[in-house]
C-alpha cells in the first residue's frame, strides 16, 4: 500500500507542483493518477521513489516511510516504467531486463534465465534476448521496459505514461496484456496518464488531479463517471459518460434462440430457417461467421460462402457488460446482436430494445464500488 | 630583418612599426591562403555532399576516400603534392590545393549529414508543392542545412589559419615566416617580437573569420533568432 | 623525383641508420613515443574531466576554453615555447626539444579529448539516464555502467582526432630540432635531398594512416553494437572528422543562452 500524507512540492520560484496531496493506493490494485499537463501527477509519482524530494508531508509504502532507507535501496525494490522505456542501448535485451537482479547480487546466469522467463511473460519471443534495443519496435521496447521493472519481483510498480508513446493499435494491445498480467501478479501499481479513457480502462481507483497539484476526486471508475465531484472533473471526464458507464454493469439479458445455417448450405436452406431477411451463418463448430442478406440472393441453389457474408456486428460475451451487449445489437445488420459463450459458439441473440429495458433498472447510481466483470469493454 | 627595438614579447608593437609593410604583406598572403581553400572546398563539397545523399552508393566510397586524405598530415601533403602536380615546392598553389583537399574531406561529410538532418516532412511538402529537385535543394534543403554546414565551415577555417602557418617552415610567404624569423634570430637568446606578433595576428585572423561566418549564418537564417527568442 | 623516393625508401641503410643519422626505424619509434606521451597526458587530464563535466554539468566553461585553444597556431606556439624554455634546459639531449613540444602537443590533443568525452556523456538520452537512476543505480554506477559505454563512439572519435593532430604536429616539431619522422623532411629540405624529404613525408602519411586504422579497429571491437547501430555491414563508421565538429557543437551549445 502506498500512502501520501499531505505531501507538497513547492519550488523556490513559487510554483506549486503538488498541493497537500493525501491519498492511499491500496495493495494489489492499480491506482491511476490522471489530469491535464501541470497537475503534478508525474511529480507525485516521482516522489514515491525519491527521484524528487517533497517539500513537506510523508510518503509511506506498507507503513514504512520512504525516507527511512537510502534512495538507491528503495528504488531497487520498486519497479519503474517510463515513457520511451529508457532501455540501455549498449546492452542486450536480456541484460537490460537483468539489471536490477544483478545490482542486488543475483548471479549472472540466474539473472539471465529470469530475464528470458520474463520476456515470455510480457509476450516477447525468447529469441529477442540477444537483440539490442535499437533493433526493436516502440511497442516491443515498452514490453521490455515492463519486463525489466518486474525482474526483481517488486511488490510496488510506478508507471509514468508507459503506453503513451506508441500508436493506438499497439497501445490497445499493451493495455489488454497489462491487465492480464496484473490479474496474475497482483502488484500495487501507481500509474500516471493524461488519457482519461486509459485511466477508466485500467484503474481500480482513479485520482483526478487539477492544475496546481490539487486532488480533485478519488473514486472507482464507475463512480467517477456517474458522480463527478466538480465541474473540472466533469469536464475532464468528458462526454459519453452514460455510454461509458454501461461498461461497468453486467448485462443480465436473456438471449433468444437464433436460427442459423452452416457455411456450405444452400441459400434455399437458409430461406427455410430465416426470420426476416437476414440469416446468421456459422461454421462447423458453431462460431458465427457473418450474416447473409437473403434479399440480395437470386439463386436458391447457390452455396453459402464466406465472401457472400456481411461481417458487421460485434459479438457480445454471455454475461458481458451492458455496453458490449448493446453494441452488438446496435451494430448488427439484422438488429439482433449475437451472444457467444466462452468458446465462441452462438448462444442466442438480443435486440436493442431488450437491452434498453434493462438499462434503467440496472443503472442505479452506485452507492458502492461496482467490480467490472473481466474489465470494461 | 634585425630591428632596433628590443627582444622582449611586448616589443612586438615596435617590431610591427618597423616592418609594417612586410608584415601586412605576409598577413594578406595568409588571408588568401586561408580563405581561398575554404571557398573552393565549399564549392566542391556541396555538390559532392548532395550526390552522396541522392545516390546512396556514392556515400561510403566518398567518405572513405576523403577520410583517408584527412588523415594525412598537412606537411606531408604540402611536400608530396608538388610531385603529383608538377609544381615547385615553393609554389603557394600546393598549399591552396592541400588545404582545399582537407576542407573538402571535412565538409563533404558535414554537407551530407546536414542535408540528411532536414526533416523528411519538409522535403516531402516541398516536392508535393511542385518544386523541382534543384529548386528544392536551393530553396529548402540548403537553407535549412546552413547551421550544420556553418559549424563545419568554422572548424575548417580556423584550422586552415593554423595549417597555413606551417607552410612557413618550408619557405612559403605568410605569417608563418614571422615564426621562422623569430626562431632564426633567437640564437643568443629569445627574440620574441615576431613570434608573439605572429601568434597575435593568427589568432586575431582566426577570430575575425570565425565571427564573419557566424554573422553570415545569422543573416542567412533569420528564423533561428525568432526560435531562440521564444 | 618519384623514382628517387622509392630508391631512398628501399635502401636498408636508411632503415637501420648510420653513425651520423638515425634510421627510419628509430625515427618511427621516436615519433610514436612522443605521440603516446602526449596522448596519455591529455587523456589522463581530458578524459576524467570530460566525464565529470558531462555527468554533473558543472564547470562547462572548461570545455569552451579548451575549444578556444584551437585558434592558436601550432607552429607559432612550438617556436615560442622552444625559444622560452631552451635557455632553461640545456645539455640534456632531447629534453630541450621534447618539453616545449609535448606542452604544445598536449594543448592540441586536450580539446579533442575533453570536448568529445563531454559531448559523448551529454548525448546519452535523458530517458536512459532517468531509468538508470530510477532502478536504483548509484550515481557512480550510472556514470560507469550507463553513461560511459554510450559515450564511447564519441570518445573514440576524440582520441582518433587527437592522435592525428599529435602525429602531424610532432612532424613539424622537427623544425625546432626534435627527432622523429619530421627529421627526414627538414633535413632533406635543408640539404636539398628531395628523395629524403619526400620519403619522410610518405612515411609520416603512412604512419598516420596505420595508427588511425589501428584505433578504428580497437573502436570497432570495443564499442557495443547496440550503440553504434552496426547491425548491417553497410553502415558507415564514424571517424575523426566527427570529433572536430562535435567539439565545435559542444562549444556552441555551451555559449548560447
Amino acid at each position: 500500500m502506498i500512502r501520501f500524507d499531505a505531501v507538497s512540492k513547492k519550488y523556490p520560484d513559487g510554483t506549486v507542483a503538488v498541493d497537500e496531496l493525501s491519498l492511499t493506493a491500496p495493495s494489489g490494485q492499480i491506482t491511476v493518477l490522471v489530469g491535464p499537463s501541470g497537475c503534478g501527477k508525474t511529480t507525485s509519482l516521482r516522489m514515491v521513489n525519491r527521484m524528487i524530494e517533497p517539500t513537506s508531508g510523508t510518503i509511506t509504502i506498507d507503513d514504512r516511510d520512504v525516507t527511512s532507507v537510502p534512495a538507491t535501496e528503495l528504488r531497487r525494490g520498486i519497479g519503474y516504467v517510463i515513457q520511451h522505456a529508457g532501455l540501455f542501448p549498449h546492452r542486450t535485451v536480456a541484460d537490460n531486463v537483468a539489471t536490477v537482479p544483478l545490482l542486488t547480487g543475483m548471479s549472472r546466469r540466474e539473472a539471465r534465465a529470469r530475464a528470458v522467463e520474463l520476456l515470455e511473460r510480457v509476450g516477447l519471443p525468447a529469441a529477442f534476448a540477444k537483440r539490442y534495443p535499437a533493433q526493436l519496435s516502440g511497442g516491443q521496447q515498452q514490453r521490455v521496459g515492463v519486463a525489466r521493472a518486474l525482474a526483481a519481483d517488486p511488490p510496488v510498480m510506478l508507471m509514468d505514461e508507459p503506453f503513451s508513446a506508441v500508436d493506438p493499435v499497439v497501445r490497445d494491445q499493451l493495455q489488454r496484456e497489462f491487465l492480464r498480467l496484473q490479474e496474475e501478479l497482483q502488484k500495487t501499481i501507481l500509474f500516471v496518464t493524461h488519457d482519461i479513457d486509459e485511466a477508466i480502462r485500467l484503474g481500480d481507483r482513479i485520482a483526478v488531479m487539477a492544475v496546481g497539484g490539487r486532488l480533485a476526486q478519488l473514486a472507482a471508475p464507475a463512480e467517477l463517471l456517474a458522480m463527478p465531484a466538480d465541474p473540472f472533473v466533469a469536464d475532464f471526464v468528458g462526454r459519453d459518460r452514460g455510454y461509458r458507464a454501461l461498461g461497468f454493469v453486467s448485462a443480465e439479458v436473456a438471449a433468444d434462440p437464433e436460427p442459423s445455417v452452416r457455411l456450405g448450405s444452400t441459400v434455399r436452406a437458409a430461406r427455410g430457417v430465416a426470420d426476416g431477411d437476414w440469416v446468421l451463418v456459422v461454421d462447423d463448430a458453431g462460431a458465427p461467421q457473418g450474416w447473409l442478406d437473403l434479399a440480395r440472393r437470386d439463386r436458391d441453389d447457390d452455396v453459402v460462402t464466406p465472401s457472400m457474408l456481411n461481417l458487421g456486428g460485434t459479438l457480445a460475451p454471455a454475461g458481458g457488460t451492458l455496453r458490449q451487449t448493446l453494441d452488438s445489437a446496435l451494430s448488427s445488420p439484422s438488429g439482433r446482436g449475437v451472444v457467444v459463450d466462452d468458446e465462441g459458439r452462438v448462444v442466442g441473440s438480443v435486440r436493442a430494445a431488450q437491452v434498453l429495458e434493462h438499462v434503467s433498472e440496472a443503472m442505479r447510481p452506485p452507492t458502492e464500488a461496482v467490480a467490472p466483470p473481466g474489465g470494461p469493454a | 630583418m634585425i630591428s632596433a627595438t628590443g627582444s622582449a614579447p611586448w616589443d612586438l608593437f615596435g617590431y610591427f612599426a618597423d616592418h609594417r609593410a612586410e608584415v601586412l604583406r605576409l598577413l594578406w598572403y595568409h588571408v588568401w591562403l586561408s580563405v581561398l581553400p575554404v571557398v573552393l572546398g565549399l564549392a566542391l563539397s556541396v555538390p559532392l555532399g548532395y550526390l552522396s545523399r541522392r545516390y546512396r552508393w556514392v556515400y561510403p566510397p566518398v567518405v572513405s576516400v576523403t577520410g583517408l586524405l584527412y588523415t594525412i598530415p598537412s606537411l606531408a601533403l604540402f611536400l608530396l603534392l608538388p610531385t603529383l602536380l608538377g609544381t615547385r615546392i615553393l609554389d603557394p598553389v600546393n598549399v591552396v590545393i592541400a588545404l582545399t583537399v582537407y576542407t573538402v574531406a571535412l565538409l563533404v561529410r558535414v554537407v551530407a549529414d546536414g542535408l540528411a538532418a532536414v526533416p523528411e516532412d519538409v522535403t516531402a511538402a516541398a516536392t508535393a508543392m511542385g518544386l523541382t529537385r534543384f529548386q528544392r535543394l536551393r530553396k529548402v534543403e540548403l537553407p535549412l542545412a546552413v547551421p550544420v554546414i556553418a559549424a563545419g565551415l568554422r572548424v575548417a577555417t580556423v584550422a586552415n589559419v593554423s595549417l597555413v602557418a606551417i607552410a612557413g617552415t618550408i619557405g612559403i610567404p605568410e605569417l608563418g615566416q614571422l615564426f621562422v624569423t623569430g626562431f632564426q634570430l633567437s640564437v643568443n637568446g629569445p627574440y620574441y617580437p615576431p613570434i608573439v606578433l605572429g601568434i597575435v595576428l593568427c589568432v586575431a585572423l582566426a577570430l575575425v573569420l570565425d565571427a564573419l561566418i557566424v554573422l553570415g549564418t545569422r543573416l542567412s537564417t533569420p528564423w533561428r533568432q525568432v526560435e531562440a527568442a521564444r | 623525383m618519384t623514382g628517387n623516393v622509392f630508391v631512398w625508401l628501399n635502401d636498408p641503410l636508411n632503415w637501420t641508420g648510420t653513425r651520423f643519422q638515425a634510421g627510419i626505424i628509430d625515427q618511427i619509434g621516436a615519433h610514436l613515443w612522443y605521440t603516446v606521451i602526449a596522448l596519455v597526458i591529455s587523456g589522463v587530464i581530458g578524459f576524467p574531466l570530460g566525464l565529470f563535466i558531462g555527468h554533473t554539468g558543472r564547470a562547462t566553461w572548461l570545455v569552451s576554453v579548451a575549444n578556444g585553444l584551437r585558434a592558436l597556431p601550432t607552429i607559432g606556439l612550438l617556436i615560442l615555447l622552444y625559444v622560452m624554455i631552451s635557455p632553461l634546459i640545456s645539455g640534456r639531449g632531447d629534453a630541450v626539444y621534447l618539453v616545449p613540444t609535448e606542452i604544445v602537443l598536449v594543448l592540441l590533443a586536450l580539446p579533442a579529448i575533453l570536448a568529445n568525452t563531454y559531448a559523448g556523456v551529454r548525448n546519452v538520452e535523458p530517458a536512459v539516464r532517468d531509468a538508470a537512476r530510477g532502478m536504483g543505480m548509484t550515481d557512480r554506477q550510472v556514470l560507469w555502467q550507463v553513461e560511459l559505454p554510450n559515450a564511447m563512439p564519441l570518445v573514440f572519435s576524440g582520441v582518433r582526432s587527437a592522435a592525428l593532430q599529435v602525429i602531424a604536429t610532432a612532424t613539424i616539431a622537427a623544425y625546432v630540432g626534435l627527432e622523429g619522422l619530421g627529421r627526414f623532411v627538414y633535413d632533406g629540405l635543408a640539404s636539398r635531398d628531395f628523395a629524403q624529404m619526400a620519403g619522410g613525408a610518405v612515411l609520416v602519411a603512412a604512419l598516420a594512416l596505420v595508427v588511425d586504422l589501428v584505433l578504428a579497429l580497437v573502436q570497432r571491437y570495443s564499442v557495443s553494437r547496440g550503440v553504434t547501430g552496426r547491425f548491417s555491414r553497410r553502415a558507415v563508421h564514424s571517424d575523426s572528422r566527427e570529433a572536430t565538429i562535435t567539439e565545435l557543437e559542444a562549444a556552441e551549445e555551451l555559449s548560447s543562452p
